[in-house]
């Protein structure tokens, strides 16, 4: 056998049993135990505290509300939406109590009205909307109802409510076009407001023949916008000018 | 071969002695050297059986997580951006979020505006923009958890990866803050600890997964706009979400098979 073969045996296996001890140094702990990774790190982060509950443990003492709030339009506004983290206040409901804003400062967060806001999303105004008087002397943030049944669709509607305000119908109600059952204001989404559904209804304004104010621009029924209804082109809460 | 052992002779130098003494010096240095790490091997080995501890009762192979969220019914509102910073240790200053929320809008001469302040937590100040609105709606943000994730490939150390239920983690404690992740993610959905000094992210909340409940974003959003649950499985919150909603992902053409499902997407999102 050449000298050189034993020599160079002895280098690759150095060179090997070399990498296996510097791997087991470099590489760390449960590093591939699961995958392309430390599995400890996963025990970490399960380990880390948590802050918000959850609102079913909410429910395990206070059921009274819970049930309140569940059958209201707050249905969906977990507890500690307004009322903040409360994993401590659950571990020690005595010592830890959690805050119940009050001011008018915090309806608004969600409630002021924001024109990129959903349409149909319930939004006030909260400089005009009764100033100075606590949001809960109203309402009950467990259950929320208008006092009264809102006069205005604005009350819930107001980004349309808001635009029609500086539109060509300004004078025009709600109603003139969309036929409302008073149901509709205890159940908004049970009882749904009607809608115009051919061209004709808004022909009583608009068409050439129609008995309207003669300010109002009139337009030939039978030949304008071929088949396509009104609103297909035109957006009757704000009507474009020409 | 005289020139070439002459050129030995010459290059080596000291005489021939001396040659061989060095050989049986590195030999027998070698020969030491090899017995002690192989025995300080076999202890590490040992160490390594030990294992890991998991959680108990929860089974990650089980899941698989995804999130929804419902571009129509976020109000803007900030309570996502301000539960993740409490739940998760997210600290205050502007510039760390796990998620957020972007308001667009979008104006009548085609300019698109684009407006995050704080991340949203504090809610939307009137919108400042000086041509008339066309069309304007908010979009809550954050990692996407993808599928095929960027930050995870690009990790020269192994220190970020995906969860066998699809959560993409940091691993702090072996992360070397290169920031080869922040750079990588098209989402800009990662951030630098300025305390810790590694990558930080959104973990899906999942020291909250593995007990049953939902993300702190998810707990708090009081328009149910955020939708968490199974991918996978038929009946379950995000599954309905997928089947009755057209859905979009961010940035499909990355490739990154996000997991962050959108419905009511605009266009102009980016």
């Amino acid at each position: 056998m050449p000298q050189q073969v034993p020599r160079l045996v002895v280098l690759f296996a150095v060179l090997a049993v070399g990498f296996v001890v510097a791997r087991q140094y470099l590489v760390p702990d449960t590093f591939g135990d699961v995958g392309h990774y430390r599995a400890a790190a996963v025990t970490a982060i399960v380990a880390r505290e948590k802050s918000y509950a959850g609102h079913r443990e909410c429910a395990d003492c206070h059921d009274d509300i819970a049930e309140k709030r569940l059958a209201s339009h707050h249905s969906g506004v977990a507890c500690e939406v307004c009322h903040g983290p409360g994993a401590e206040h659950a571990e020690y409901p005595d010592e830890v109590e959690l805050p119940a804003p009050r001011e008018r400062g915090f309806c608004p967060l969600c409630h002021r009205y924001d024109p990129s806001r959903p349409t149909g999303f319930p939004q006030i105004d909260p400089v005009i909307h009764n100033p100075l008087e606590p949001c809960m002397s109203c309402h009950d943030p467990h259950a929320p109802e208008p006092p009264e049944v809102p006069e205005e669709c604005g009350a819930c509607h107001g980004q349309i409510a808001r635009q029609k305000a500086v539109s060509h119908h300004v004078t025009l109600a709600c109603t003139t076009c969309h036929a409302t059952e008073e149901e509709h204001k205890i159940m908004p989404r049970l009882v749904r407001p009607g809608k115009p559904v051919d061209r004709s209804f808004c022909g009583t304004c608009h068409d050439e023949d129609a008995d309207s104010p003669e300010t109002i621009p009139r337009i030939d029924l039978a030949t304008h916008g071929e088949d396509y209804r009104c609103w297909q082109c035109h957006y009757p809460h704000y009507p474009e000018t020409g | 071969m005289a020139g070439e052992g002459g050129r030995v002779e010459a290059g080596c130098g000291p005489p021939v002695e001396h040659e061989v003494d060095r050989r049986e010096f590195l030999e027998q240095a070698l020969r030491a050297g090899l017995g002690v790490p192989i025995l300080l091997g076999v202890v590490r080995i040992q160490d390594l059986a030990a294992g890991e501890a998991r959680q108990e009762g929860y089974e990650p192979s089980e899941h698989y997580y995804g999130m929804g969220v419902d571009v129509e019914r976020c109000i803007g509102c900030g309570m996502c951006a301000k539960a993740c910073k409490t739940e998760n240790d997210v600290p205050l200053e502007p510039y760390y979020f796990n998620t957020w929320i972007e308001r667009y809008v979008i104006q009548t001469d085609g300019e698109v505006v684009v407006d995050s302040p704080n991340g949203g937590l504090d809610g939307f100040p009137r919108a400042q923009s000086e041509g008339e609105i066309q069309r304007t709606f908010f979009v809550p943000k954050l990692c996407n958890h993808c599928e095929d994730p960027p930050c995870v490939q690009v990790c020269p150390v192994g220190a970020t990866f995906t969860t066998e239920d699809g959560a993409v983690l940091v691993d702090e404690e072996y992360c070397i803050g290169c920031r080869y992740c922040i750079q990588a993610c098209p989402y800009g959905a990662r951030w630098f600890h300025p305390e810790k000094h590694v990558a930080a992210k959104c973990t899906l909340c999942y020291h909250r997964l593995v007990e049953g409940l939902v993300p702190a974003c998810v707990e708090v959003c009081p328009t149910g706009a955020r939708v968490f649950g199974e991918v996978e499985h038929r009946a379950t919150p995000l599954a309905r979400f997928m089947r009755l909603n057209e859905i979009q992902v961010l940035k499909p053409h990355m490739n990154t098979k996000p997991r962050v499902y959108y419905a009511n997407l605009d266009g102009e999102v980016r």
